[in-house]
């Protein structure tokens, strides 16, 4: 879905609720706990490769695939990705940090544990920023592996420990979230801080960013949380918003019944857009939580979070608001320039490139939103990989702003130079596009279609416009649409008043 | 068979100036295998071609001129707990049944650097749970000074080889006493070194913040070689320390001046007569040597034994998660994957391993953990500050390594706690993270060994060995040898 029409679609759900009954009667209180996979070189605790789509298994050694006396050492540099996404939080880092072990049983985890942190985490504290300003404050980041995946074929059950050992930061948030759409913002701007901040591509296709959210419900006003439900499974935006929306109107209908709310966590199907029971409180696990052992505690010391914190680009809320500000965007227009920090960055360049004015900015945009984005789709290729730079798009839409092309002819020369990597003056000359804007050149052609046009000057002398509009086709038709069309509206007025005079 | 009565680091100089060679020092340990392991049961497996296989690759770099190593040509024993790329690792446990390593331990890499050759795999405790060598899928390993008596365990079969002269030298684990008791059973020198001081990489975990590998020998001298070619902060285990490196001491002349604690604790009423009066002798001998005698206390002894079995076996029961037969080691025909599960463990694992499982569990378990783990943890730390009080005020620590003689096999098997209390004079240096040995320093009323242990302070494991080895300079302990096996 492109990012015109999800926008759409989020803004119609706002528009819904506003005459929601649910909301009448209830606030809707929810909570997300979301999974980024780091975007190390190497796996949490052993030198594999952390890397999609590779064939199963793989990418597995010894020690990711739990065999008897292999033990975990940290990878700084995962670390180091958590820090940086915590910081693009506001998160407090902690001095002191432990790794814990987490116990249960299941195929696709190596050692009957995982390597997480419990009562000690990396990061505390800091927020979410919504579009709407509004802040969902975070209770804590905590660094662990992740564990490999059961694949399902011709009737038997594989295990792929590609995945086992990954590097995962979960990112718990509180229950400040109220509406499904806020959840689904939340996540938006989630992600786009950790792209910002170079820590993880959050692709939930490939499962670099999965989510489990919690959700209940409770009267207005009221101090009390209501009693919450998990939902897992749910991975893509769409999902969590489709799950939280039929989760809330479950939830709501048993109180209205007034029926109890039971803690549990349930699954969200697909194929029905319902969730059902996964297990029950009285199901819940004993993860029996101990230190981790092999790894003794370790520290974050002030200096390495000093020498990280310029490393953070700016913040993706802030630069929207910089763009609205400075360069005179609209709120969509900087909404979607600053989805990427790469098109933001791009963007940036080409204004800079072209000239400081807010009405540059807009030209400049205007090119960036459109054409810009469409050929990286088309080629499929990131903005720093286009044929055409930052620089050379300001130099196409300087010769616009000189009136050396026209918009339409502007177009058909980005095309050529995507193609040819021309640049847009040789394109412009090639296309035979360039516009005439010398009056010199113009005039011998404009006198040449007035003498060819006795009809048309009689007429217009008499009165009629359109005449006017006649000649103005001639001269376009004279010099294949390169004329500068003011400039010979301006020409053929003089030359006919000289005649009248006459 | 003379050859066998050579210590390691002997049997290393004469392959070294080439008097004998590797080849003929592992056909002599493979012929006393031969002759005594179905007696013993010290070795689960023998690796004999490819230790024949190896020696002959150490001649051919030998003659191509390269210096032998610290243990060149030296026949050892590995405990079944130890990877060795490509050979069997059974943990004495059914249900790593045709289990292969797929790498090696760097302990064990250490000794092939320095020259050493494996010669088979040591029997042991399942998953090294025990004291005796009994509970192995295996079968027991004997003790080879009374045949029906047990060796100690759980590094049982490594100690037991060395004491019959099968090698002169072998590796163990100790997580409570599982070096030092039984190399004390058997009359042999047993080292347990500084936790973090050698690389746990490879050693298929028991408790893991309590274990650590180490030597079994007749001397002194060879523990050191050993850990000297073992010891060192190691890439793949973050809890090796620094200063890991052991480089080996100097014999000391005398111990004048050494300041020798004797702990009130280490000689209460639980410890057999016999024993006590072996250690009052090995505390004359000592004096003799210039050494000053200071009493001392080491007052929360006796929450050692509980503190202990709390920590072990919550680690324990963490660590063999693993064992799921889901990706090796024998797995269970189940109809689905609960079934797998209760299939595969509850088949292959033994009785003794349940009950640490079960234990270790339980401890774990939420409205259990703090009265039982965290509170256990509270005691570990008092244990180290009893230790840390003590030596500032002495150099090492002596007392006996175990408080009674060995059980006959099948003895304590009604009854698990009394092998438990087995433990209680070793356990209390795993949970300080201290180095500590045992050295031969007699024989009881029934003519079985009895063992003087050592500690030191964290690193202090060149001061203990210095001392050992002085000890052994001074007595005759070391030499004498089971009937069968006597020079």
């Amino acid at each position: 879905m492109s990012t015109d029409s999800k926008n759409e679609k989020v803004r119609g759900n706002i528009e819904a609720q506003d005459q929601d009954p649910i909301a009448e009667r209830y606030e809707t209180v929810i909570g997300l706990e979301v999974h980024v996979q780091l975007g190390t070189r190497t796996k949490l605790f052993c030198g594999c490769e952390n890397r999609f789509g590779a064939p199963p298994n793989t990418l597995t050694c010894p020690i990711c695939s739990g065999h008897p006396g292999v033990l975990p050492v940290p990878n700084r540099e995962a670390l180091r990705l958590g820090i940086l996404a915590a910081l693009s939080l506001d998160c407090d880092l902690q001095e002191h940090c432990k790794f814990d072990r987490k116990h249960y049983y299941y195929p696709d985890l190596p050692k009957g544990y995982q390597i997480s942190q419990f009562d000690l985490p990396f990061a505390l504290n800091g927020g979410v920023r919504l579009s709407s300003g509004k802040v969902i404050g975070l209770e804590r980041i905590h660094l662990e592996e992740d564990a490999g995946k059961n694949l399902h074929a011709d009737g038997h059950s594989h295990v792929d420990l590609n995945r086992a050992g990954v590097p995962l930061i979960e990112i718990v948030g509180m229950p400040e979230i109220r509406s499904p759409e806020e959840a689904h913002d939340y996540l938006e701007s989630l992600k786009r801080s950790m792209r910002y901040a170079g820590v993880s591509e959050c692709d939930m296709e490939k499962g670099s960013l999965r989510c489990d959210a919690n959700i209940s419900l409770r009267q207005h006003g009221a101090s009390e949380f209501g009693t919450k439900v998990e939902i897992k499974n749910l991975n893509s935006f769409k999902k969590v918003v489709a799950a939280l929306q039929y989760e809330r109107k479950r939830q709501a209908a048993c109180l209205d019944r007034g029926e109890p709310i039971h803690q549990e966590t349930r699954l969200f199907d697909d194929a029905s857009q319902q969730t059902r029971v996964m297990r029950t409180k009285e199901e819940a696990m004993d993860y029996r939580f101990f230190p981790e052992p092999d790894i003794p505690p370790f520290e974050i010391s002030t200096t390495e979070i000093e020498a990280l914190r310029p490393l953070l680009p700016e913040r993706h809320w802030e630069r929207r608001a910089r763009f609205m500000q400075e360069a005179g965007l609209g709120e969509y227009d900087s909404m979607v320039l600053t989805l990427e920090q790469e098109t933001a960055d791009y963007f940036e360049a080409a204004w800079k490139a072209l000239g400081p004015s807010q009405e540059e900015a807009k030209l400049t945009a205007n090119w960036v939103m459109t054409e810009v984005l469409r050929l990286s789709n088309e080629k499929g290729l990131p903005l720093s990989k286009l044929p055409i730079d930052p620089g050379t798009l300001a130099s196409l839409c300087r010769l616009i702003q000189e009136g050396k092309a026209s918009n339409q002819a502007a177009r058909k020369v980005f095309k050529h130079m995507a193609e040819t990597g021309d640049s847009p003056e040789k394109a412009l000359e090639e296309l035979g596009l360039a516009q005439i804007s010398d009056p010199a050149e113009l005039e011998p052609i404009v006198q040449k279609v007035i003498e060819n046009s006795k009809k048309a000057v009689k007429d217009y002398f008499k009165g009629k416009k359109k005449a006017l509009d006649a000649m103005k086709g001639g001269v376009m038709r004279e010099t294949r649409g390169r004329a500068n069309p003011g400039l010979v509206s301006e020409i053929l007025l003089r030359l006919l008043e000289n005649l009248r005079e006459k | 068979m003379s050859l066998l009565q050579l210590s390691a680091s002997e049997m290393r100089d004469k392959a070294a100036s080439g008097e004998v060679s590797p080849s003929e020092l592992v056909e002599a340990s493979l012929a006393a295998i031969e002759a005594h392991n179905k007696a013993l049961g010290a070795f689960i497996s023998v690796d004999a071609e490819g230790a024949l296989a190896r020696a002959k690759e150490l001649e051919a770099a030998q003659a191509r001129g390269k210096e032998p190593g610290p243990l060149f040509g030296v026949p050892v024993g590995l405990k079944d707990n130890l990877c060795l790329i490509h050979q069997p690792m059974t943990c004495g446990s059914r249900i790593l049944e045709g289990y292969r390593a797929s790498y090696t331990s760097t302990a064990v890499q250490g000794l092939l650097d320095a020259g050493a050759i494996p010669i088979g795999r040591c029997n042991m405790d399942e998953f090294a749970f025990g004291s005796s060598t009994e509970h192995s899928c295996y079968g027991p390993t004997r003790n080879p000074w009374d045949l029906e008596r047990i060796p100690g365990g759980s590094s049982g079969g490594s100690a037991a080889a060395v004491a019959a002269r099968m090698v002169p030298l072998s590796l163990g684990s100790d997580t409570g006493g599982s070096i030092r008791q039984p190399a004390a059973l058997c009359g042999v020198a047993g080292l347990k070194p500084t936790y973090g001081r050698v690389s746990r990489f490879g050693l298929t975990a028991f408790g893991s913040s309590l274990d650590q590998i180490g030597p079994f020998a007749r001397r002194a001298r060879d523990l050191s070689l050993a850990l000297q070619a073992m010891a060192g902060q190691a890439p793949r285990d973050a809890t090796t320390l620094d200063a890991a490196a052991f480089p080996p001491p100097e014999p000391l002349m005398d111990l004048k001046g050494l300041k020798v604690g004797l702990p009130a604790e280490y000689l209460g009423e639980g410890v057999h007569p016999s024993i006590r009066a072996q250690i009052e002798a090995a505390q004359k001998t000592l004096a003799q040597l210039g050494a000053d005698l200071i009493p001392i206390q080491l007052p929360h002894t006796e929450y050692a034994i509980p503190a202990y079995y709390l920590v072990a076996t919550s680690e324990a029961s963490s660590n063999l998660a693993r064992f799921d037969g889901v990706r090796y080691g024998k797995r269970q025909k189940a109809g689905n994957l609960e079934d797998l599960y209760l299939e595969t463990r509850g088949k292959g694992f033994g009785e003794e391993a349940k009950r640490r499982i079960l234990l270790g569990v339980f401890c774990l378990s939420a409205g259990y953990i703090d009265a039982y783990y965290v509170k256990a943890l509270k005691v570990r730390t008092l244990l180290r500050r009893d230790f840390e009080e003590a030596f500032t005020k002495v150099d090492v620590i002596i007392g006996p390594t175990t408080p009674y003689p060995p059980f006959r096999i099948g003895e304590s098997e009604a009854d698990p706690m009394k092998l438990y209390l087995c433990d209680l004079l070793t356990a209390p240096a795993n949970l300080a993270g201290i180095p500590g040995l045992s050295v031969p320093c007699g024989l009881d009323e029934d003519g079985l060994p009895v063992g003087l242990q050592i500690l030191g302070p964290a690193l202090g494991d060149a001061r203990i060995l210095q001392v050992a080895e002085a000890f052994e300079n001074a007595t005759d302990f070391h030499k004498q040898a089971p009937r069968e096996v006597a020079p």
